[in-house]
């Protein structure tokens, strides 16, 4: 019992975080990827934030969902009220982080008000009502989901970093070869389809 | 009617109301966990030059108004804002502007071309640092300056040139930020009270001898300077005279005994003399 149930927890992850990574499957997400991937040091502190993020919004919006949404039949409100509860929720951890953790505020700070309008914060919502994933579930998911769009963040600075100093050509230079090198990223990532019998 | 009321004012009521919730826990929490930011700090900032160069030690104008109103830093500890911006912060938090000397950085170099003798011929990178790296540059002084313009890059405030292969510092430029002194691979550069006009041009604790080699304006250690200072200002240890510049009374002696012309007047123009 409790084997499969690591087992479930386990593959729930790691398809969160391979198969179905929110920026390089999923295309959720691509602003950040492409506007704060210039440094890992930033890239890394904003896939924290966005982890942290996802992870406390998809259990509220699980909650919201199943006690006031589904009894009233009222699915069709769920992207308002996601938002809504991100919104609020990015304002909330702003304010007690900036009280409590100081040093946290300020690592973070420049990036908590730029997840409010991230749309890979809206998606795990979404997805985890889409897949009916319970309580457990929706978190676990939700935490690979921000796994995956950190390794993703980190992975995408480390190529730009090497990118910045390689001699390619000037019309090539900054955002051209970014994308491009998005493609191909994103690309490397379809190998793991089909990683886990689904 | 009941129709219109499941399909209108229940998602109105569900969604207003989850709203006014979190409007409501958003409104508490603002004002339970308000952070108080010390208006002072600011204002203090206001003042402060803004170019977050570090050179007060903190990381930027922001950590040092904070430091200042902490009481931690002196309200002129800011280099570049120098006097002018010190009174300012002073007023602010109420305190007495506690006079302290303007620094400057200083070269301590005088080896320009054909003065100073080349090892060898360098077609490196032209960095001093990595000159210095291979064999100490191509210098035959180990200790003269490379002349490749680091501490050219690191001015913040476009006060090093270089000139005749060493860097020249425009003291009215300088904002005594110490970029320079750290960028520095041979050390040359160090800071100096702006008033006092007498430097030692020279790094070198090589022996006499060897120094005469390699350069003709480097400081051999003679003493005569010691010897001529009214004020015991000037000690020789290493091979190399040293000025106290808390003694040091700008009379001048020092430079007129200098057999090698390896003390100079900062406030004279540069003399560039060939080697023969």
């Amino acid at each position: 019992m409790i084997a499969t149930m690591i087992h479930q927890v386990v593959v729930t992850i790691l398809t969160a975080i391979l198969v179905e990574n929110l920026v390089l499957s999923k295309f959720l997400g691509m602003c950040p990827f492409l506007g704060v991937t210039q440094k890992t040091s930033t890239a890394a502190g904003m896939g924290v934030a966005v982890t942290f993020v996802v992870v406390v919004t998809a259990g509220l919006a699980w909650i919201l969902n199943v006690t006031l949404l589904v009894p009233n039949k009222m699915e069709y409100l769920q992207t308002m009220t996601y938002i809504l509860i991100i919104a609020a929720l990015v304002q909330f951890v702003e304010t007690v982080v900036r009280k409590f953790i100081p040093p946290l505020y300020k690592a973070l700070g420049i990036y908590l008000p730029l997840i409010t309008t991230n749309c890979a914060v809206l998606g795990v919502p979404l997805l985890n009502t889409a897949k009916n994933y319970d309580l457990g579930m929706s978190l676990v998911y939700s935490f690979g989901a921000g796994a995956g769009f950190t390794l993703a963040l980190i992975l995408f600075s480390g190529v730009r970093e090497r990118m910045d100093r390689a001699d390619i050509p000037a019309t090539l230079k900054g955002i051209p070869s970014a994308l491009f090198a998005a493609t191909l990223v994103s690309m490397s990532f379809f190998g793991f389809q089909g990683l886990f019998a689904q | 009617m009941n129709a219109i009321f499941q399909q209108i004012v229940t998602p109105a009521l569900i969604v207003g109301g989850v709203g006014l919730l979190f409007g409501i826990i958003l409104a508490y929490s603002a004002k339970t966990f308000a952070v108080k930011i010390d208006e002072r700090i600011t204002r203090v900032k206001a003042v402060l030059p803004g170019v977050n160069c570090g050179a007060c030690g903190q990381t930027g104008c922001e950590s040092f108004a904070e430091a200042a109103v902490a009481g931690r830093v002196k309200p002129d500890g800011c280099p570049v804002g120098g006097a002018a911006v010190g009174a300012k912060v002073a007023a602010i938090l109420g305190l007495e502007v506690t006079n302290t000397a303007a620094f400057v950085a200083r070269v301590a170099c005088g080896g320009l071309n054909g003065c100073s003798s080349q090892k060898f011929a360098y077609e490196g990178m032209r960095s001093c640092t990595a000159a210095a790296a291979l064999h100490n540059g191509p210098k035959a002084c180990p200790f003269g300056c490379l002349g490749f313009g680091d501490c050219v890059s690191a001015c913040p405030f476009q006060a090093i040139v270089i000139v005749d292969g060493v860097a020249k510092i425009f003291e009215e430029n300088c904002k005594a930020c110490e970029k320079c002194v750290v960028t520095c691979p041979k050390k040359l550069i160090s800071m100096v009270p702006k008033e006092k006009n007498f430097l030692v041009n020279c790094k070198s604790t090589q022996r006499g001898p060897v120094v005469k080699k390699n350069c003709d304006v480097g400081c051999i250690g003679c003493g005569k300077c010691v010897k001529a200072c009214p004020q015991q200002a000037i000690t020789v240890a290493n091979n190399l005279a040293r000025i106290d510049p808390q003694l040091c009374i700008n009379c001048g002696d020092c430079v007129a005994v200098c057999p090698t012309n390896s003390i100079v007047d900062v406030t004279a123009p540069v003399v560039l003399r060939r080697r023969a």
